[in-house]
């Protein structure tokens, strides 16, 4: 595969051609890494909607080195050889990302701390990062009623962000497209038809794909606090998908499964409704060990573990000599 | 009394019928074209005329078609957007009206040029009589042999489809358009890859506007040099100017490029003046999407030149006392117009409008329109106008498709140009209730800045 070269804040890496910056940069990892709301790697054509991993291209390639006249969404664009892109380093990109993050919240119910998703939102992480303190609407949000679709999962539309994950799981991953967005503009909505129930071996996974607290699941509504439970990796051997899960322990019960989630908070593999919803029992499964979770996210407060250097260290020796120091402190203890 | 290439024969009765247009000179470029010159030397033709694309955005046309990808075995296709729909711009319509055989023409000869055998014209939904017409002329044209198989027995087929849509503003953005052409949600993709690469059905694509296909037709009967002898600098030929308002005369006009704003506003020939005998405030010269300007940055740069009906005249000054020629939709104030409510009424537009694909456009477009509603019934603060102006910034270039400009570029203007008219507002709400804030200083002459 033909390898480019791509310039990101500065760190320069190596990458196969077509991939998009988003990948290039979490290829390098660390702060560099533009946020992603609506961007799923697993999912086809995801992506570019919610404007978050906006970047500057402060050189387009090698061969036609002109400045993009635009911010680009990242998710969506290919890079090219010589590219330079300013993440971080560009106060445009950091002031659109700010003003971006405020409309998300506008409309966003900001409820919190009745949101069964607190603790694992990435709307939250978003705005912590990104956002301001206080809001400058002041006008009704806009609302919804909760919709339940299907006996296990809920469609709560006023958190929703209209990332289109959940339309993509439903068109990619289940053979019946029973699930879109009616409606347009801020009035537009996800929704089943005539609030027709889902009814499919994979449905549960549009419950993980969802960044916000829109899509709940309905077992666990209410149950407890993410950052009480305790998340432990396990397998099974099942017929319809690939078995691999988190299960999330309260003392000896199993209160939810999910699939395994990486860093970026994707998934590694879709999970069918049997295992998601039917096997809760520490019998069904076999353990494999606890769960290592993303430092930056609250379900590891008290957590302590090694902190592990982004994956452009790991493979550049410059960069591992100019991070002994840290380097080495992180590997002490 | 300026010359006229598009509208020509406009006045002729039946001009609508096959026949009678044949007759007028019709269909002399498809003859032209197929018989004498190659696909290459229209494709060149266009570009040396200098058309600019009369959508809004006024790209070169010559140069959007020579983009587009020729792969082996994958049909092209080139798309005509009827979808007119920015508040104040009807030239389309009218021109689709009353002399449909110029566009189906001019899209013989443009398909000729790109080497497309299937071509649509996408016409918004809410203009039936349009597409009936259009179909009835597609018919005409076809049993003439202008159309179909082997074409003036040339060897070239051509099919042509009238397909209507659903109505929606953005599925003018050319991609939504496509979008909405394939039989989808009309919501813009996100580009690259552009249309011309992968448009239609993933095959090489040109979208291009009426007025801009109607205009090949003169440059291949006239020829490119002709054409270009018309117009001003790189603004060539003549452009349809759709003028409303509170004018003397509105309606369809077709310019020369570069007459100057006052003369199409005052004189005889054109708008005829203010109606009323009133005095004009302010105006919006190219749709509803372009800053608005008002009365003496639009009749004067602050260079003091006389600004002239053309791309680059109306854009001097940028977007600090500049504005665009947009689509052509003029729109002319007069003193008792309040422009509070004018920029309300917009913004209700792009809010009702705007597809909720992206963030920004979704949640921004309603944000502004809830605020100059508090604005215009007195409720608002001083407060709102900074935070307009700055919803704004956060919309514009952050968006997939340009609407979110489009929404954001008349607020921030209108609160640039008039911002004392807002504090008024403000201020003083009750009165702002009961009568308009008046022409004030806003056709006032400009201090001129002495350079040296």
């Amino acid at each position: 595969m033909e390898k480019v070269k791509v310039t990101i804040d500065g760190i320069t890496i190596e990458v196969d051609a077509g991939t998009s910056i988003l990948n290039a940069a979490r290829q390098i990892g660390g702060d560099v890494v533009p946020p992603a709301m609506c961007y799923y790697s697993k999912l086809k054509d995801s992506g570019g909607k919610c404007r978050t991993c906006l970047v500057k291209v402060s050189k387009g390639s090698e061969k036609d080195p002109r400045p993009m006249p635009k911010l680009l969404a990242s998710c969506r664009t290919a890079v090219m050889d010589g590219m330079e892109v300013q993440n971080i380093t560009s106060l445009e990109v950091v002031e659109a990302r700010k003003g971006v993050v405020e409309m998300l919240l506008i409309n966003h119910p900001l409820d919190c701390p009745v949101c069964d998703q607190a603790g694992e939102c990435h709307l939250q992480d978003l705005a912590y990062e990104h956002g301001v303190e206080k809001t400058r609407y002041e006008f009704e949000r806009r609302t919804f009623d909760r919709i339940d679709i299907g006996d296990k999962i809920q469609l709560h539309m006023t958190r929703c962000i209209l990332c289109y994950r959940c339309v993509f799981v439903a068109d990619q991953l289940t053979n019946q497209r029973v699930h879109g967005i009616l409606g347009r503009g801020d009035a537009s909505e996800i929704s089943t038809y005539i609030e027709k129930a889902i009814d499919n071996d994979f449905s549960g996974n549009v419950i993980d794909v969802c960044p916000v607290g829109a899509l709940t699941d309905r077992t666990f509504r209410f149950k407890n606090r993410v950052w009480f439970t305790k998340p432990v990796d396990a397998h099974r051997d099942c017929p319809t998908c690939s078995g691999k899960v988190t299960l999330w322990y309260k003392g000896e019960e199993v209160i939810r499964v999910t699939a395994p989630k990486d860093q970026f908070g994707e998934v590694e593999d879709f999970i069918c409704n049997t295992c998601r919803f039917e096997t809760k029992n520490t019998s069904d499964w076999v353990i494999e060990g606890p769960r290592q979770i993303a430092n930056t996210s609250v379900i590891s407060s008290n957590h302590y573990e090694i902190a592990q250097p982004p994956p452009v260290i790991k493979t550049n020796l410059v960069l591992q000599e100019a991070n002994k120091e840290q380097f080495e402190k992180a590997t002490r203890s | 009394m300026s010359r006229k290439l598009l509208l020509e024969h406009i006045n002729v009765p039946g001009i609508n019928t096959f026949d009678v247009y044949r007759q007028n000179g019709g269909y002399r470029s498809v003859e032209k074209a197929l018989k004498t010159l190659s696909p290459d030397d229209i494709v060149e033709e266009v570009k040396k005329s200098g058309l600019r694309g009369r959508g809004g955005a006024g790209f070169p046309t010559g140069m959007k078609w020579s983009f587009l990808a020729k792969p082996e075995g994958v049909p092209r296709y080139l798309v005509c957007n009827a979808d007119e729909s920015e508040p104040g711009t009807f030239k389309d319509r009218y021109l689709m009206t009353y002399i449909p055989h110029l566009l189906i023409e001019g899209m013989i000869v443009s398909s000729f040029a790109l080497g497309v055998n299937t071509c649509y014209i996408y016409v918004r939904g809410e203009m039936m009589p349009q597409i009936c017409i259009l179909e009835k002329a597609i018919v005409e044209a076809k049993n003439a042999g202008f159309l179909g198989k082997n074409i003036l027995g040339t060897g070239y087929d051509l099919e042509m489809y009238v397909q209507p849509g659903g109505g929606a503003y953005i599925c003018g953005e050319e991609t939504g358009l496509l979008e909405s052409l394939e039989g989808k949600r009309g919501t813009p993709r996100i580009k690259p890859p552009f249309p011309a690469v992968s448009g239609l059905y993933n095959c090489p694509t040109v979208v291009n506007n009426v007025e801009t296909i109607a205009a090949v037709v003169p440059i291949i009967n006239d020829g490119a040099d002709e054409y270009m002898k018309i117009g001003i600098g790189r603004s060539t030929g003549t452009k349809l100017i759709s003028a409303g308002g509170n004018l003397n005369k509105p309606g369809v006009y077709e310019i020369e490029l570069g007459v100057p704003v006052e003369e199409f506003i005052y004189s005889d020939e054109y708008c005829g003046g203010i109606a009323n005998g009133k005095r004009l405030k302010a105006v919006v010269a190219g749709g509803s999407s372009v800053p608005i300007l008002p009365a003496n940055l639009i009749l004067k740069t602050v260079n003091g030149e006389s600004r002239l009906m053309s791309y680059e005249s109306l854009a001097d000054g940028g977007f600090v006392s500049g504005t665009m020629l947009g689509s052509g939709g003029f729109i002319a104030f007069d003193e008792d117009q309040c422009i509070v409510r004018n920029t309300w009424n917009f913004a209700r537009f792009y809010h009702h409008e705007s597809c909720g694909q992206c963030s920004p456009c979704r949640e921004g477009t309603g944000w502004m329109e809830k605020v100059l509603h508090r604005l215009e019934y007195g409720h608002g603060k001083l407060s709102d106008m900074d935070l307009l102006v700055d919803v704004s910034k956060k919309i514009e270039g952050n968006t997939i498709c340009p609407l979110g400009d489009a929404a954001a570029w008349p607020v921030a203007s209108a609160i640039r140009h008039f911002r004392d008219e807002f504090e008024w507002h403000v201020n003083d709400p009750k009165s702002a209730m009961e009568r308009n804030y008046g022409l004030a200083h806003y056709a006032d002459p400009l201090e001129i800045e002495v350079k040296g």
